[in-house]
């Protein structure tokens, strides 16, 4: 019992830079994506101050389109597809499936290293004065015309797209061999089944991504002829190569975010999740199923129609899997015991954005509307429901859920809860006005637009501010709550799952003596260690 | 030795098949320009990936994986048929 935890085992900053324990690595993940969510957040600040007026009045056309570029890269990169594997994945797997670590502790170490050069590199571009291509690298654009940091952006995403292979490899590797006697794949928490899901998308992916990125430098630097129609090249090659790599990418940023809400959602029921099998089988089925409908980004691109149609049926299609998981979702909730807990709430809001996102998906997926609504708003404001709305909050979700297990201290549930509706009530007033807005006509990556707009952007940009305090607020109590915070037991929530039987914060490998595991998962209800106030209120 | 010869068979075999794709491009033009590069470079790969990636070691489940990764090779390829083919 006097076993020291992982927080405390060595104090020195070498202790943390040279650690292969995979808790303290998880931390070293979310201090470093931290980060980059708020400077990729500036960049976004920016963007919606300049929006503020139809006139450009921040900045000038070149530096909109450097500030929309950097913050896509920096969210879609170094935030959205490391979030939650990388720091919860991290921290959780082992603890979940009763490993004492990681197949690969030193390679997981070494992907944060990479992650950080990338980091390093994307930090460079910033300070060299950016890149205008939009994340997407579109060529002939940026493969001739841009005269941004192009060579030095692409870096940084090919250097970061090896920390997601090695990582993608090691969750892989340690799902299949790690797991504790007992523990079959029957029985695997849903949250390893869908980090499972998003490591074969990052191994089989990614690799095409890297290769594309040293294309375009090629073609760049030495005039190989690949995209550029000039040199015998096609522009829609880079299309269609990005977006396999792309469109299953949205898939990275989603299916935790996914599997975080099943443990979550049968937490606060107090009921197994509805129809295991499903929910599991669903996250398998949008990994491969996602590979097959990228052509849903060149409906308008020159794409033949018969491929656009192909894509845009197995587009729908997607949806199948998506909807067991809401349908499940909601039938684990079906006469459950609600705890109103900020988890919950976190939980709820990333079901009703998630559902908004996904039947905007469906729209965009139909040939003749998209030709209406490609590339305006309509589309940001569809993405954004899903990544910002959906992978955010269960994100924010899963630090409120884990944090006592994590940090071994309590949070204050008002603030939490507070929060949590704060980000609900700011996300839906920045990026609704946005559908209407692409419905009408407004273009993205445009900072110039007609007077009759003015409303909807001014909306959207007071929305932003509420947002971006709102996302500053659980970074303060939480931060109070390592010092001041009540120290938690081993299971506050009385949920079920390995993880909850260690102490809180777990120990440095883990668990004393290797667990065994002889029933099925989430069999609630379960007490929890302390009696709280209000909890189920 | 025992180990160190099939690397270095295999590493000379791959230094002949790159002679082959330099003279090939010289040589010929078009469509048997076409295959021929591509035939060598499959030929590279199943090289790498039987001895260099140690597949002739390994069990039916593992040969069985690394098919699957050329199975998702052949959507990237399929899909793009299916549009150069039908524009
Ligand atoms: C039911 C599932 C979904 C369907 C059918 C769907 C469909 C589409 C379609 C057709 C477009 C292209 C619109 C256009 O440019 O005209 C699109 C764009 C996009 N979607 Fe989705 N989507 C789905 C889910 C998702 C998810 C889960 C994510 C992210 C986690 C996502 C992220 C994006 C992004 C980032 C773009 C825009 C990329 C860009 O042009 O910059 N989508 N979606
Ligand atoms: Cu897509």
């Amino acid at each position: 019992m006097t076993e020291l935890s992982y927080l405390e085992h060595g104090h020195s900053l070498k202790s943390w830079l040279l650690t292969t324990d995979h808790k303290r690595i998880a931390i070293l993940y979310f201090l470093s994506i931290t980060f980059f969510f708020f400077v990729g957040g500036a960049a976004a600040a920016l963007i919606r101050i300049d929006l503020l007026t139809p006139e450009p009045d921040l900045m000038s056309n070149e530096g909109y389109n450097r500030a929309f570029t950097l913050h896509g890269v920096i969210m879609v990169w170094f935030f959205l597809i490391p979030s939650i594997p990388n720091t919860f994945g991290n921290f959780l797997v082992p603890l979940m499936i009763g490993a004492r670590d990681l197949a690969f502790p030193r390679l997981n170490l070494l992907s944060w290293y990479i992650y950080m050069l990338g980091g390093l590199f994307t930090l460079a571009v910033l300070v060299l004065g950016g890149v205008d291509t939009g994340w997407t690298f579109y060529t002939p654009l940026s493969s001739m015309f841009a005269n941004g940091n192009v060579i030095l952006a692409a870096t940084a995403i090919f250097v970061v797209g090896f920390s997601s292979i090695l990582t993608g490899l090691n969750f892989i590797v340690t799902v299949h061999r790690l797991r504790c006697p007992g523990m079959t794949w029957g029985r695997l928490p849903l949250f390893v089944w869908s980090i499972y899901a998003t490591s074969l998308i990052l191994v089989l992916a990614t690799p095409v991504l890297s290769i594309t990125l040293v294309l375009i430098a090629a073609e760049r630097l030495f005039g190989v002829g690949v995209f550029n129609p000039a040199l015998g090249g096609d522009p829609l090659l880079y299309q269609h190569l990005f977006w396999f790599y792309s469109h299953p990418a949205v898939y990275i940023m989603v299916l935790p975010a996914l599997g975080v809400i099943s443990e979550l959602v049968s937490t606060a029921a107090r009921k197994p999740v509805f129809g295991y099998r499903f929910v599991a089988g669903s996250s398998i089925a949008i990994a491969i199923i996602g590979f097959l409908v990228w052509g849903h980004h060149m409906f308008v691109a020159g794409q033949s129609m018969y491929a656009s149609a192909v894509f845009s049926f197995l587009s729908l299609a997607v949806a199948v899997p998506s909807g067991i998981k809401v349908y499940n979702w909601t039938a684990t909730l079906y006469k459950g015991h609600i705890a109103l807990d900020p988890p919950f709430l976190f939980a709820m809001s990333f079901i009703g954005l998630f559902v908004v996102g996904g039947m905007t998906g469906l729209i965009l997926a139909m040939l003749a509307v998209d030709v209406h609504v490609h590339d305006t708003y309509f589309v940001i404001a569809h993405f954004h429901y899903i990544m910002v709305g959906g992978t955010v909050s269960a994100y924010f979700g899963a630090l409120h859920y884990w944090w006592p297990k994590m940090m071994g201290r309590w949070l204050p549930l008002v603030w939490g809860r507070l929060s949590a509706i704060f980000i609900f009530l700011g996300f839906n007033l920045t990026f609704f006005p946005q559908f209407i807005l692409g419905y009408l006509g407004m273009p993205r990556r445009y900072h110039v637009y007609p007077a009759e707009f003015q409303t909807l952007h001014v909306l959207s940009s007071a929305g932003a501010s509420v947002l971006g305090l709102a996302y500053l607020l659980p970074f303060t109590y939480l931060l109070y709550s390592l010092r001041h915070g009540e120290k938690a037991p081993p299971n506050p929530w009385g949920a079920t799952g390995l993880e909850w039987t260690v102490p809180s914060p777990p120990p440095q490998h883990n668990f004393h003596e290797l667990p065994t595991v002889d029933g099925p998962p989430y069999q609630y209800p379960v007490e929890p260690d302390t009696k709280r106030e209000g909890a189920h209120g | 030795m025992k180990v160190v010869a099939p690397l270095i068979a295999v590493w000379a075999a791959l230094l002949a098949l790159l002679g082959m794709t330099v003279g090939a491009s010289l040589v010929l033009t078009g469509t048997p320009s076409l295959v021929a590069s591509l035939g060598i470079a499959s030929a590279k790969a199943a090289l790498i990936a039987w001895v260099y990636m140690q597949l002739r070691r390994e069990g039916g489940l593992m040969r069985i994986m690394a098919l699957g990764a050329a199975f998702w090779l052949l959507i990237l390829l399929g899909y793009l048929a299916l549009d150069y083919l039908t524009r």
